[in-house]
């Protein structure tokens, strides 16, 4: 085939939609790679999340509130209900991810036939609708789960847990400083790459068939004032309007408004100029609403309910929590952060030390990939409050560093706890190996020191004198940053651990009664040398 | 290739030219994998990770030893660039150290994430005048570099140090992945250790320019435990011999100049501090060639401890690694 260059070709709408497809998507990119101390300056790094009117919509169900930036998903809402699914097509990065690899491993080079015989319309495509519904019933319950699916907050889930480590392991450095670990990381890497790889067998194969948030644009799309329309008297029935069709939306015969992601090539591919993109065109000539057969939304609705009821009655929010689920500090108390957490991992990929760690259990089934920390790969920077800042949600609420270490107007309140840490006295070295250490002390970050370590002169089993100093945890100053564990030459399992009884955010939580704020620390003061 | 079509039941055999190229290929496929397991075949047993690795081995740094000039100078004064010069002026000014086209290397102590009123990270006005007076004696570049305890990027960040680097054009770099190589080093309990090397690569001379603080375990943290800052790996074993580590650093660096800033003590709650109360204005700067002297004076007249209770100042003096009595070097002193 030969290439004959006319300046013109540039402007066509083909042309137009991938110059903003490769816009919004290096935007993207620019956001997740940013999100780093080194380089944020205050850009809007998570804007995307902002924009998506699926997570403002269904955090209002859950908090009854719009937080903060979500207010910028209106600036998402109104163009839907003028053009229909625009977003899906020209600025969806996860949804440009899919047009793109779909491209380079598809039917590109499949005879024309084969090609329109996969962007037919499916049954299948329902599903997307079903989901939507079961996870706004989950919600109405009381669980956030769109987070699971929602393109947005799938694509940068997947960049933070499983592309960067994976870049950075390639090219040591160009990513983080040191490697980043994160657990479980390989299950989302695999999703992705099963997400992008069935775009071999269906084309869009995420967007037309699990996507919510495309099935929220699309019921939204029902009201849009502009649409694809066919002109029946011009057209011929070839159907190569289907050749190029990323939303599989019939455009040859009754248009399915709702699946429609207006990419416009159905209105080059026509070789009779039948296709346009109309203002108020005929009702008839269309299928406005999505078709959701009412028993499969029902069965929807109870598996959303069902998802709801019996992951909170497992426990793990509740008396049955797990020490391991310590939440980035500045959270929401647990069933406020299951209202609000949308699982896109944005505090994993800002936080400078890798502590934070998508949830696998940990959590119950509603946290799965929630945020918690693991003092093994990391711990809490007592002068950060960064996982709040790019929180969309307010999941992590946006503290300030006197908010964090109860300094200044926070004085009267103490410090935000994440947990407390406990000795295992068997694996300490002072205490059951006859070995000096106390790197814990040392590390300990607060004033005065929650660790602190009595000297004690024992005999050691060769007959020998030793000093020691054996460490012990005063946990009405203990914050729970885990820089202890962190730094425990114990380094399998060290020899003491943060865990999550004592966190500030709930009350039943708790470990002093008198909220661990007692006058030994002023005493304490007193007493220093 | 040969036409096998259907009409044909009984194929004729493969002509010779087939034959040859088949054959060829299968004998080079055989040929080819014994050539490679002789190659790649290691007939004794061996058990992985006991090869002795061979350490770097780190040059000195040190000046030529002068009769005539101090080893030691002590400046007090209410600021950081004007104490600084004052004390550098005693010791024959940064020239004596720094000359035209140098690379100076200038290690911080940047181990936590703490504003600089904490005085628990060295202060961005201590580096900004150090850097100054290194540039002002002809130094092409002045790197560095630190490996913290916290989050590098957030240490750097917070201590005010990644402005200043950004403000005076420094080269800062952090602890990467390959930024470390091992070192060998004859010292009291130092063998063999992993090693901040990347600046080494570039630097010719190395400044350490560390705070005045309290430690938990070893007393205090002046310019001789600033080293550790240089090493990698699992560090928080020093602290089971950690009077011997501090010795051994004495021994694994001699540096050009160490400098002790003393403008404001971590008197309490060290290394991290974490209060204002832990703080104290002190007012001095203590400059000096030998980090055992410097570090002697900081303890008894910074820290205002005593001195008999620093074991690894001991146990350097005694290895020849420095001089503890202070007051027996050329040394000057001056109010700014």
């Amino acid at each position: 085939m030969k290439w004959n260059f006319n300046p013109r070709d540039l402007l066509k709408l083909r042309n137009v939609r991938r110059v903003a497809q490769v816009f919004f998507f290096a935007l993207f990119l620019f956001f997740v790679f940013v999100t780093d101390l080194r380089y944020l300056k205050g850009y809007p790094v998570s804007l995307f999340l902002e924009l998506d009117p699926l997570v403002a919509f269904a955090t209002a169900i859950t908090t009854h509130t719009v937080y903060m930036g979500l207010l910028w998903s209106l600036l998402l809402i109104i163009p839907t209900l003028l053009f229909g699914r625009i977003f899906c097509n020209w600025i969806c990065p996860y949804g440009i991810l899919h047009h793109f690899t779909g491209w380079l491993l598809g039917k590109r080079r499949a005879e024309e036939r084969e090609r329109i015989e996969a962007n037919r319309y499916k049954k299948l495509y329902s599903l997307k609708y079903v989901i939507l519904i079961a996870m706004i019933a989950a919600a109405i319950g009381g669980s956030l789960q769109i987070g699971l699916l929602d393109p947005i907050c799938l694509l940068h889930r997947s960049a933070t847990t499983s592309v960067l480590p994976a870049v950075n392991q390639a090219a040591p450095g160009s990513i983080y400083i040191r490697q980043y670990f994160h657990v479980g990381g390989w299950v989302i890497g695999f999703i992705l790459l099963f997400l992008v790889g069935m775009n071999v067998v269906i084309p869009r194969f995420f967007c037309r068939v699990l996507c919510p948030l495309g099935a929220f644009l699309g019921t939204l799309s029902v009201a849009s004032l502009w649409r694809i329309d066919r002109d029946p008297t011009k057209c011929v029935d070839c159907d190569l309007c289907l050749k190029s069709c990323e939303g599989a939306s019939d455009p040859h015969t009754q248009l399915r408004k709702s699946e429609c992601f207006v990419c416009f090539n159905c209105v080059e591919d026509c070789p009779e100029d039948a296709i346009s993109f109309k203002f108020l065109p005929k009702l008839e000539r269309e299928i406005t609403a999505p078709v959701v057969p009412a028993r499969r939304a029902f069965l929807g609705t109870l598996v959303g309910l069902g998802f709801y009821a019996f992951a909170r009655t497992s426990g793990a929010s509740d008396r049955n929590y797990d020490k391991k689920v310590i939440r980035p500090p500045g959270s929401v108390e647990e069933k406020d952060f299951l209202d609000r957490c949308i699982k896109c991992d944005q505090c994993i990929r800002t936080c400078p030390t890798n502590v934070l760690q998508p949830a696998l259990m940990e959590a119950g089934l509603e946290g799965i990939w929630t945020p918690i920390l693991n003092m093994k790969l990391g711990s809490c920077d007592v002068n950060c409050t960064l996982c709040g800042q790019v929180c969309p949600t307010g999941a992590i609420q946006r503290i300030t560093i006197e908010e964090k270490t109860g300094t200044g107007k926070f004085a009267a309140q103490g410090p935000i706890k994440l947990g407390t840490a406990f000795y295992d006295l068997g694996r300490c070295l002072p205490w059951s190996m006859e070995t000096p250490c106390v790197v814990c002390e040392e590390v300990c970050p607060v004033s005065p020191k929650a660790i602190y370590s009595r000297e004690v002169t024992i005999t050691k089993r060769d007959g020998n004198p030793i000093k020691l100093r054996r460490p012990y945890v005063d946990p009405a100053l203990c914050i729970g940053c885990g820089v202890c564990e962190h730094e425990c030459p114990v380094t399998d399992e060290a020899a003491i651990r943060v865990s999550a009884v004592g966190e500030t955010r709930s009350k039943e939580r708790r470990l002093l009664m008198d909220g661990g704020v007692t006058s030994s620390v002023t005493e304490l003061e007193k007493r220093q040398r | 290739m040969i036409n096998m079509s259907a009409s044909n039941p009984n194929p004729p055999s493969v002509n010779r030219r087939e034959f040859l190229v088949r054959l060829g290929i299968t004998g080079a496929l055989i040929a080819g994998s014994g050539l490679a397991a002789k190659k790649l075949w290691t007939p004794n047993h061996f058990v992985p990770g006991f090869e002795k690795e061979k350490g770097l081995q780190l040059k000195s740094y040190a000046p030529e030893i002068s009769k005539v000039m101090p080893s030691l100078a002590i400046a007090h004064g209410a600021e950081h660039e004007k104490t600084i010069r004052a004390a550098m002026g005693l010791l024959g000014g940064m020239e004596r150290f720094i000359q035209r086209g140098d690379v100076v290397m200038i290690k911080p102590n940047v181990a936590f994430d703490r504003p600089p009123a904490l005085a628990a990270t060295t202060h961005p006005d201590a580096l900004r005048a150090v850097a100054k007076l290194c540039f002002e004696a002809g130094a092409s570049k002045v790197i560095v570099a630190d490996n913290p305890i916290n989050s590098p990027t957030g240490c750097f960040f917070k201590s005010g140090l990644t402005a200043v680097a950004a403000e005076m054009n420094l080269d800062l770099m952090y602890p990467e992945t390959n930024s470390f190589a091992p070192l060998s080093l004859d010292g009291e309990v130092l063998k063999e250790w992993t090693f901040f090397n990347t600046p080494f690569k570039k630097a010719n001379k190395v400044i350490g320019l560390a705070p005045c603080k309290d430690h938990n375990l070893c007393h205090a943290s002046m310019t001789t435990k600033n080293w550790y800052g240089l090493l990698g790996g699992r560090r928080n074993q020093f602290h089971q011999h950690i009077h011997s580590i501090v010795s051994d650093f004495a021994l694994m660096m001699k540096p050009t100049l160490v400098i002790l800033d003393g403008m404001n003590v971590l008197m309490s709650n060290g290394p991290t501090g974490g209060r204002l109360s832990d703080v104290k204005p002190m007012n001095t700067i203590v400059a000096g060639t030998d980090m055992i002297s410097v570090d002697a004076y900081g303890y008894s007249h910074l820290l205002e401890r005593d001195i008999a209770e620093l074991t690894y100042l001991h146990k350097a003096q005694e290895r020849g690694l420095g001089n503890i009595n202070w007051k027996d070097t050329l040394h000057k002193e001056v109010t700014v």
